[in-house]
C-alpha cells in the first residue's frame, strides 16, 4: 500500500535535534587551535582614511596577526558584482578592507585575529586610524540633489541605476481617463536581524583543503568565489552552511568583507579562524532594506477601473550595490499585482547614500509594490465613494485569462507572465473569514458609536517565485534500504530536510524518516545557486521529485531482473519493490542497491550508471507567480497612538502544497516581519549617517505580545510549470502587510477626519500626531 | 587580567575552570564547557537566547540571561542548559515534545532560550491562559515562528504536565 507524503502535515526530522541543544551553528563549530577575529569598523559614515597604524595592535601578547588592506590586493579590491544589468549604469561594490574611504558606519578597516574575541577586541582598541570626516549624504531626496556630497567621487553623482520599463501609453490613458490621482508614497529601513547573526569559521585541513563553514544561504557561490579571491582550485575548498539560524535575505550576499579577510586569515596563519559577528556589528555589518519614495499616478474612470499607472521612484541603494538593481526592479514588477493593469510606467533611481548596503529582505522589494499598488487602490476607492474591494474586483485579472502577460521583465530577466492563480476567490475566502460585511455594517458602526477607534484592511498580492537558473539534488538508496539525498539548496529554518523527504518518499515508497538529507555542503552537492526569492520548493523540490523518479525507474528495472517480472507489473511499497497483488514476491529496495553495485560480473551496458543513485537538475525559464491575500481588523488607543491587532487572516495560494504545517509556520513568520515594519521596527539614522537603533532596545523586533494569532486558509492554483504544481511560500506572509495595515489604520481613523497614510514604519507618537493633526485627540480628563 | 578559579554545577556536572572575570557566563558555558546549546543572539539582555535556569535554594529555578552574568558571578552556583532537560537520553521532556509536535520551532536558534523560560514559567503558572503565556514568552525574541506555534505548544505541554486542560 502506497502512502502519499506530498500535502501531509508531518513533524518535522530536524526538531529532534534542536530542542536538545544538539544543533550545530557556525559558533558551536569548535576546531582544536581556532583563533577568534574582530574587526575594526569605521565609526563615520563617510570618511577618508589617512592612514592606519596597526603597530601597537600587533605587539599585544595573544594577538596572532593584525591585517590592513595594505597587505594584499584580494584585501582591498573590489568584491564580485553578482548580478549585472544594462540599466545598472554605475555599479560600485564593497571592499574586504577599506584603505582609502569608508562610505558607511560599520565599514571595516582592520581585522585582528587573537587567542580569543576577548583579547581581539582588546587589540582593535590599540590600532590608529587617522580619519578625515567628509560630509555624509543619508537620506533619499538629499542623495537625489544634483550638488549632493557624493558617495563614489568618481561618479557624476549618486545615481547607481536608471531603469524604465513600461507597457502601453501612460500619458495617452491618464489624458484619456475620468479622474488622475497623485500620490506620495514612503517606505523606511528596516533590517532582517535573523536571531543567528553572521559568522565563519575557516581552516585548512590536513590535504590541504580549505574549509568553511558559514552561517549563510549561498554555500556553492561563496564557494566559488571564495576561490577565485584566494586564488584556490574550486575542489579545494569546501564550504558548509551548518544549521543556519535564520537567513531572510541578508545571508544569500557575497562576498561579505569578512568572507574574505577570515579565509585569507586562516591561510596566512595555518590555523583555524573564526569570526562571529555581535548583535551591534550586524547592525553596521549586515545588509538593510526597505527604503523607497515613491511619486506615484493613477488613472481610472468612474466606474473604477484602473486605466493607467506611472510610478517614479527613488530607492536607498546605501554605498555599494554587488546585487545590482534587483530589489527596486521587483519592487516595479510587483506593483500590478493582481490586477489588469496596462499602461504602466515604471522608473525608478537607485541612488548611493553613505549607509550601509541595501540586499533583498524576505519581501525583497515586493512590498513596496504592493504598497503602492493598494495605497491607489484606497486612495481611487474613496475619490469615488466606492468600497476598495469593489475596486478590487473590477480590476482582477480574472481566472481564464491565464497566462497573462504583462508585457514587462522580471527579476530573472524573464517575461513578466503569470502561470496561474484565482483572485476572486481568494478575496470571497479572505472577505468571508473576517466577516467583513458583518464588520462594516454592524460591528463597526457600534465600536465607533463607544468611542473607539476600530477599523479593518484587505490587501491582495501576486509574488513571482521559484525562479531559475537551477538547483540540483542527488537521490541514492543505501544497501540499508535508507535513502541519501543531497541538494544544493541551504536551509535555515524552512524544514527543507522534511518536505524534501516527503517529496522523495512518495517516489521510492519509503516514510520520510527513512530520507536523510544533506544541504548546503559543497562538498555533497557543488551546483547551484542557494535559497532565496522564494524558489527552494519549487526548484530543488522539483529536482528532488525528477531523481527519486529517475531512482525509481532503475529500481523497477533492476527489481524485475531479480523477480524475473515486467518492470510494469512491479510496485514501489513499505520499502519493497514487489509484484503488484502477490507480495510474497519482493525485494527490499536496499537489496536491490547493494545488486545495483556488483563486486562481479559487469553493468548492464557502457551508459549504465551503478547504484540506485540519480542526479538531476531543475532549470526553470521563467518563474512561477503564488498570491494572496490578508485582512486585519485593529484598533488604535486615540489617546496613546498604540494599535493592536484583534484579528488576522490569511489566505495563501502557493500552489500544491507539500506540508501544510510549514507553509503556515511561514506564513505566520512573514505577518511577524511584516508588522514590525509596519508600527515597531525602524532604522533611524542622524543627519551624519549614524544609526540610533542599533539594539534591541530601540530597533523593536516583535515580540509575543505584539504577533496576533494569524488565522490562515489555502487556495491551491497548482502551476503548470513543474509536474508537482508547486509555488514558493517562503516571503508570502511579509509582502502586503504594510499595504493592508495602512488601509486599516486608514479605516480605523477615518471617522475623525484623519490624513491618510503616505508611509511606513508608523508608530504611537506618529499616530497621536496625525490624530492630533486632526483635532481628534481625546480631551484631557 | 588575572583569572580566578570558579565552581559551578551544570546539568548536575560540576567543573572547576580558571576565567578572567569579565568573560561572561554565557561563553563559560558555550566555550569553556562546551555546551553549545544555549546561544547568543544580542548580548544585551533582550533577546534571551542565552536564558539558563539558576537553582536557588529557596525560590528554585529561575530564568536567568547567561549574556548578561559574568562565569565569576556563577560560582558556586547550579546551573541547568538545555542540554539537561530531557530527563534521559530516550526521553524528552514534555517542552521539548510539545515544540516539535506543534511545529513551534522553525530554526531553532532562539528555542533553546524560550524552553529554559518555560519551565519555572511553567511552574509558576501550571495551566496558563493564551494571554499569560504570551507575557510569559515576551521576553524571548523569535523571528521565525511568530510565536502561534509556540503558544501551541506551551498550551500542550502545560496539558501534559497536569496543568489542566491547559485552556
Amino acid at each position: 500500500m502506497t502512502t502519499r507524503w506530498f500535502g501531509a502535515r508531518i513533524p518535522r526530522s530536524e526538531d529532534s535535534r534542536l530542542v536538545t541543544g544538539r544543533g550545530t551553528y557556525v559558533d558551536d563549530v569548535r576546531v582544536p587551535g581556532t583563533l577568534h577575529a574582530a574587526f575594526l569598523r569605521s565609526p563615520f559614515a563617510a570618511a577618508r582614511i589617512k592612514s592606519i597604524d596597526v603597530s601597537r595592535a600587533r605587539t599585544l601578547p595573544g594577538v596572532h596577526l593584525v591585517l590592513t588592506g595594505f597587505d594584499a590586493p584580494v584585501l582591498r579590491n573590489p568584491c564580485p558584482l553578482l548580478i549585472p544589468n544594462p540599466q545598472l549604469q554605475h555599479p560600485k561594490t564593497q571592499v574586504p578592507l577599506a584603505t582609502e574611504v569608508v562610505r558607511h558606519v560599520g565599514e571595516p578597516v582592520a581585522c585582528v585575529v587573537a587567542d580569543s574575541r576577548y583579547e581581539a577586541e582588546d587589540a582593535l582598541e590599540l590600532i590608529e586610524v587617522d580619519w578625515e570626516p567628509l560630509p555624509a549624504v543619508h537620506y533619499l531626496e538629499q542623495a537625489a540633489q544634483p550638488d549632493a556630497p557624493r558617495v563614489h567621487a568618481d561618479l557624476a553623482d549618486n545615481v547607481a541605476a536608471h531603469m524604465v520599463q513600461q507597457s502601453g501609453d501612460f500619458a495617452a490613458a491618464a489624458a484619456a481617463a475620468d479622474h488622475v490621482l497623485k500620490l506620495r508614497l514612503y517606505m523606511d529601513r528596516g533590517t532582517a536581524s535573523s536571531m543567528e547573526t553572521r559568522g565563519l569559521i575557516a581552516w585548512v585541513d590536513p590535504g590541504g583543503a580549505l574549509q568553511v563553514y558559514d552561517s549563510t544561504q549561498a554555500p556553492i557561490p561563496i564557494r566559488n568565489f571564495m576561490a577565485a579571491m584566494l586564488g584556490l582550485p574550486q575542489s579545494k575548498v569546501r564550504v558548509v552552511a551548518p544549521d543556519v539560524g535564520g537567513g531572510f535575505g541578508p545571508k544569500v550576499m557575497m562576498m561579505y568583507p569578512e568572507e574574505v579577510v577570515v579565509p585569507y586569515a586562516a591561510l596566512q596563519l595555518g590555523r583555524p579562524v573564526k569570526w562571529i559577528e555581535d548583535r551591534r556589528e550586524n547592525f553596521g555589518a549586515t545588509t538593510q532594506e526597505r527604503d523607497q519614495l515613491h511619486e506615484v499616478e493613477v488613472a481610472f474612470n468612474r466606474d473604477g477601473e484602473i486605466v493607467g499607472l506611472k510610478t517614479v521612484y527613488l530607492h536607498d541603494q546605501g554605498a555599494y550595490c554587488p546585487y545590482g538593481l534587483q530589489n527596486p526592479l521587483i519592487t516595479g514588477t510587483t506593483l500590478p499585482g493582481p490586477y489588469r493593469l496596462r499602461n504602466y510606467h515604471m522608473e525608478f533611481r537607485m541612488l548611493y547614500t553613505h549607509k550601509p548596503f541595501v540586499t533583498p529582505y524576505r519581501g525583497a522589494g515586493r512590498p513596496h509594490g504592493v504598497y503602492v499598488m493598494e495605497r491607489c487602490i484606497d486612495a481611487l476607492a474613496r475619490h469615488l465613494g466606492a468600497d476598495p474591494n469593489d475596486v478590487r474586483r473590477r480590476n482582477f485579472i480574472q481566472p481564464e485569462e491565464f497566462p497573462y502577460d504583462f508585457g514587462l521583465t522580471y527579476q530573472d530577466g524573464a517575461p513578466l507572465r503569470y502561470d496561474s492563480g484565482n483572485y476572486p476567490e481568494m478575496l470571497r475566502m479572505l472577505l468571508e473569514m473576517i466577516e467583513y460585511d458583518q464588520f462594516k455594517r454592524e460591528d463597526q458602526p457600534r465600536y465607533r458609536a463607544a468611542g473607539r477607534c476600530v477599523g479593518i484592511g484587505v490587501a491582495p498580492y501576486v509574488e513571482g517565485s521559484g525562479i531559475g537558473p537551477f538547483e540540483g539534488v542527488r537521490v541514492t538508496v543505501e544497501p540499508s534500504g535508507k535513502v541519501m539525498a543531497a541538494t544544493s539548496v541551504g536551509t535555515q529554518g524552512q524544514g527543507h530536510y522534511t518536505s524534501f523527504a516527503q517529496i522523495i518518499a512518495d517516489q521510492l515508497g519509503v516514510t520520510p524518516r527513512d530520507v536523510f538529507l544533506t544541504t548546503g555542503d559543497t562538498d555533497k552537492f557543488n551546483w547551484g545557486t542557494g535559497t532565496f526569492a522564494s524558489r527552494a520548493a519549487v526548484v530543488a523540490g522539483t529536482a528532488a521529485h525528477l531523481a527519486a523518479a529517475a531512482v525509481r525507474e532503475k529500481a523497477l528495472e533492476v527489481a524485475s531482473r531479480i523477480l524475473e517480472a515486467a518492470p510494469e507489473d512491479l510496485e514501489l511499497a513499505d520499502g519493497q519493490v514487489r509484484v503488484r497483488g502477490v507480495p510474497a514476491r519482493a525485494v527490499s529496495l536496499g537489496q536491490v542497491a547493494a545488486r545495483a553495485m556488483p563486486l562481479r560480473g559487469t553493468l548492464p551496458s557502457v551508459d549504465y550508471t551503478p547504484g540506485l543513485e540519480a542526479i538531476r537538475y531543475f532549470a526553470p525559464s521563467v518563474g512561477t507567480f503564488a498570491s494572496g491575500a490578508h485582512a486585519a481588523i485593529i484598533e488604535i488607543d486615540p489617546e496613546t497612538g498604540d494599535m493592536k491587532v484583534l484579528r488576522y487572516c490569511v489566505v495563501h495560494d502557493c500552489g500544491n502544497v507539500i506540508n501544510p504545517m510549514i507553509v503556515e509556520g511561514q506564513v505566520h513568520g512573514g505577518v511577524a516581519q511584516g508588522l514590525g515594519g509596519v508600527f515597531y521596527e525602524k532604522l533611524v539614522f542622524d543627519e551624519n549617517g549614524q544609526c540610533l537603533t542599533s539594539t534591541y532596545m530601540d530597533y523593536l523586533l516583535p515580540t509575543a505580545r505584539e504577533v496576533p494569532e494569524i488565522e490562515t486558509d489555502h487556495l491551491e492554483t497548482p502551476s503548470p510549470l513543474n509536474p508537482l504544481g508547486m509555488k514558493g511560500a517562503g516571503e508570502a506572509g511579509v509582502i502586503p502587510v504594510a499595504a493592508m495595515m495602512a488601509e486599516a489604520i486608514d479605516d480605523a481613523l477615518d471617522h475623525l477626519g484623519t490624513e491618510k497614510i503616505t508611509e511606513m514604519p508608523l508608530n504611537p507618537a506618529r499616530l497621536r500626531a496625525i490624530i492630533a493633526a486632526a483635532g481628534a485627540l481625546p480631551q484631557a480628563r | 587580567m588575572s583569572k580566578r578559579t570558579i565552581t559551578v554545577t551544570v546539568n548536575g556536572q560540576t567543573h572547576t575552570a580558571d576565567v578572567e572575570p569579565r568573560l561572561l557566563l554565557s561563553d563559560f558555558i558555550r566555550h569553556t564547557l562546551g555546551l553549545t546549546g544555549t546561544h547568543v543572539g544580542c548580548e544585551h539582555g533582550v533577546c534571551g537566547a542565552c536564558t539558563v535556569l539558576w537553582h536557588d535554594p529557596e525560590d528554585g529555578p529561575l530564568a536567568v540571561r547567561a549574556c548578561l552574568t559574568f562565569a565569576v558571578q556563577a560560582d558556586g552556583a547550579e546551573l541547568t542548559t538545555v542540554e539537561g532537560l530531557a530527563p534521559d537520553p530516550e526521553h524528552l521532556h514534555p517542552l521539548q515534545q510539545a515544540f516539535m509536535d506543534e511545529h513551534g520551532l522553525q530554526c531553532g536558534f532562539c528555542t533553546p532560550g524560550f524552553l529554559m523560560t518555560l519551565v519555572p514559567f511553567l511552574q509558576e503558572h501550571p495551566d496558563p491562559t493564551d494571554a499569560e503565556i504570551r507575557a510569559g514568552i515576551a521576553g524571548n525574541i523569535c523571528r521565525c515562528t511568530g510565536y502561534q506555534n509556540i503558544v501551541k505548544a506551551v498550551r500542550k505541554a502545560a496539558g501534559q504536565m497536569g496543568g489542566g486542560d491547559g485552556a
